[in-house]
């Protein structure tokens, strides 16, 4: 899960509705076949070396806490960079244009630094192993308990969707049967990430991220090779199609009807930027694990710091080929509902674009790049399943006092049990398509509350642990009902999105919005009737009862804060060039 | 990384699979010189340059972080 499927551009929904009606758009030959069954033997191989390395909870559940700054931070990005990425947001740059470049710049850069900088330390120094982990510490077992069910719950329901969109893709793309799919791809993963736990699916991540650059890259290169570079590319769209903005950021923001998007510029910084982002990025365990798995705190803090400035390289190999396709297709790809013979939908542009410049071994590592992706984004969804389950649900209120070995056969066992789920729940989803749209809307309810129940808490130690597990609660209440007001009574959109013209993704950023500020007000009221912990219980969690780490005595090239500092110009060079 | 384990860097996965897929493409970009795929800009021989960078990014992985005797 990320911040991006909480948009309804929708790349899901998009491929979702794929799944009739469509020839594969790719035959692949010999070299293309060995470069993805080596990928496969390298993972699980993988896997099998770093077992007899994994026998104690630490190792297994943590990576042994021994990651350095790039691997935490590689491994960071990659968790979050899956195959629906890829194929979701190039088909919804073909849609939207620059637009959807907001997801990886505005929608994940300040939080992964503001994670960095603010909050890292406090999830490092504490000794955590997981976010309930943290809110255990900070507010107690209650706020715990409703932070891992939620989560234990969503993130397998969401690996499941993951699971079948990617098996769709594999269809669509290359005609394999979705079953085979499904069941290889999701149980190669179950059996290195058992074996490895963490470190397997660190490692892996690492691999995955270079592979999934290295496959994807060829198309940007060769597409501006084509076009006559970004002049050209421009030039080429504005010519195709002469009514649209597809090239600026933030022009067409001033007004809800000025873009296709629907959405006013308030909702993107708000909603996204500040909401949904932060949310995401700085509360979600699934990215969160990789850089608890530091081997330091300046590794910690770092890593994030890293992983944003791959992050604002994404949108090269993701951005990109969906303004190529506009530049360079001689037809014109359609939405997915208006598909007719010989017609391609918008989530084929990226399978377009590697057939167009890719042959023979080239396609195989595009493929594998796109397999890499689910795989990674698999990993981490089962390995922070199996640590909070482990950790936060089934040592604290089933099982208290077992040895750490026992732990680590727990571990494992989620492992295997959680892919099974699912898997269960990929051919839920193949049956009853709805459901998919009633977990993506669950887990959003859940993200934007969180964010302020952590912040609050790790900022101001008046805050108290009744009041942590009440704003959680009305938060993510008061989120559902939302949701559920405008689906009773479509006027009601007009009150929480403030206009009618509002579309399902300026809903979701200004629902979350509600419903975070709904969280930050409850805690508050609650705290100013509640007793707080006494301030030694708070040492190592809350800012001002904690002694951190100075940085004075490192050169300023090696302070995290330097990193950051170039990190949020370049974020902000990037947005004056494509403004 | 891992000192503590000894693990093999995991610098050193990616340069082995790096150099394995290097040589498979480079391969086969020097079949397509007589047999060109079918692709646009494959006069610009794409596998051959892809496939030569994926061996010169392997070979430097291998080479740098290939495993060695911890020391004393």
């Amino acid at each position: 899960m990320n911040p991006h499927s909480l948009c309804a551009t929708d790349p899901l929904a998009v491929l979702f509705a794929a799944e009739t009606g469509v020839e594969r758009l790719i035959t692949l030959h010999a070299p293309d076949l060995a470069i993805i069954v080596i990928y496969f033997a390298m993972v699980l191989g993988i896997g099998f070396y770093l077992k007899r390395y994994t026998r104690k909870g630490e190792d297994f559940f943590l990576a042994g806490r021994e990651m350095t700054a790039w691997v935490a931070g590689l491994s960071f990005v990659s968790a979050n960079l899956g195959a629906l990425e890829l194929m979701g947001w190039a088909a919804a740059t073909y849609q939207y244009g620059i637009l959807a470049t907001h997801w990886y710049w505005i929608g994940a850069i300040p939080a992964m630094l503001f994670l960095g900088i603010v909050m890292m330390p406090f999830y490092y120094i504490s000794k955590t192993h997981s976010v309930p982990g943290f809110l255990k510490l900070r507010y107690g077992e209650s706020a715990r308990g409703l932070a891992a069910v939620m989560f234990t719950f969503m993130t397998l329901c969401m690996a499941g969707i993951d699971m079948y969109a990617m098996a769709l893709v594999m269809k669509v793309v290359l005609g394999w049967n979705i079953h085979f799919s499904i069941w290889v791809s999701s149980l190669t993963v179950a059996v290195y990430v058992a074996l490895g736990g963490l470190f397997s699916a660190i490692f892996n991540e690492v691999l995955q991220f270079f592979l999934i650059w290295l496959g994807a890259l060829l198309i940007p290169v060769l597409g501006l090779i084509e076009t006559g570079g970004w002049d050209g590319l421009v030039a080429r769209i504005h010519q195709n199609f002469p009514q649209g903005d597809y090239t600026h950021l933030w022009r067409a923001m001033g007004s809800f009807t000025d873009n296709p998007m629907g959405i006013h510029w308030t909702g993107i910084v708000l909603g996204l930027g500040w909401v949904i982002s932060f949310g995401y990025w700085t509360t979600d365990f699934l990215v969160i694990q990789r850089v608890i798995a530091a081997k330091d705190i300046r590794a910690a803090k770092l890593a994030p710091i890293i992983g944003s400035y791959f992050k604002m390289a994404v949108p090269f190999i993701v951005i990109l080929p969906g303004l190529l396709g506009l530049a360079v297709l001689p037809f014109k790809l359609v939405p997915e509902s208006a598909v007719g013979p010989g017609q391609h939908s918008y989530n084929e542009v990226l399978p377009l674009m590697l057939a167009r410049y890719c042959g023979p071994g080239l396609l195989g590592l595009g493929i594998t790049a796109l397999i890499a992706g689910f795989m990674s984004g698999m990993a981490g969804n089962v390995s922070a399943f199996a640590t909070v389950w482990t950790y936060d649900l089934y040592r604290s209120f089933f099982k208290k006092a077992a040895a750490d070995s026992h732990y680590v056969k727990m571990g494992r066992w989620c492992i295997i049990v959680g892919v099974l789920i699912s898997i269960g729940t990929a051919y839920l989803v193949m049956q009853f398509k709805s459901i998919m749209d009633y977990v993506q809307a669950l887990f959003s309810f859940f993200v934007a509350p969180l964010f302020g129940t952590v912040l609050l808490g790790m900022l101001w130690k008046r805050i108290t642990p009744a009041a942590g597990f009440w704003g959680l609660l009305a938060g993510t209440v008061s989120s559902i009902t939302m949701w559920g007001l405008v689906r009773a009574d479509h006027s009601w959109l007009a009150v929480i999105a403030l206009s009618s013209n509002a579309k399902d993704m300026a809903e979701n950023m200004y629902r979350a919005l509600w419903s975070w500020t709904i969280c930050v007000v409850v805690t508050l009221v609650v705290s100013a009737f509640t007793r707080p912990k006494p301030v030694e219980e708070l040492t190592g969690l809350v800012y001002g009862c904690t002694e951190l780490p100075s940085e004075g005595h490192l050169p300023l090239w090696k302070r995290p804060i330097f990193w950051a500092a170039i990190s949020a110009a370049i974020f902000l060079i990037l947005q004056w060039i494509f403004w | 990384m891992s000192e503590d384990h000894h693990i093999v860097p995991v610098w050193f996965f990616i340069g082995v699979i790096l150099l394995i897929y290097g040589v498979i493409i480079l391969a086969t970009g020097v079949y397509g010189l007589s047999h060109p795929p079918s692709t646009v800009l494959s006069n610009l021989q794409p596998a051959l340059w892809w496939g030569a960078l994926l061996i010169g990014i392997g070979a430097i992985y291998v080479h740098l972080f290939r495993p060695r005797k911890p020391r004393p």
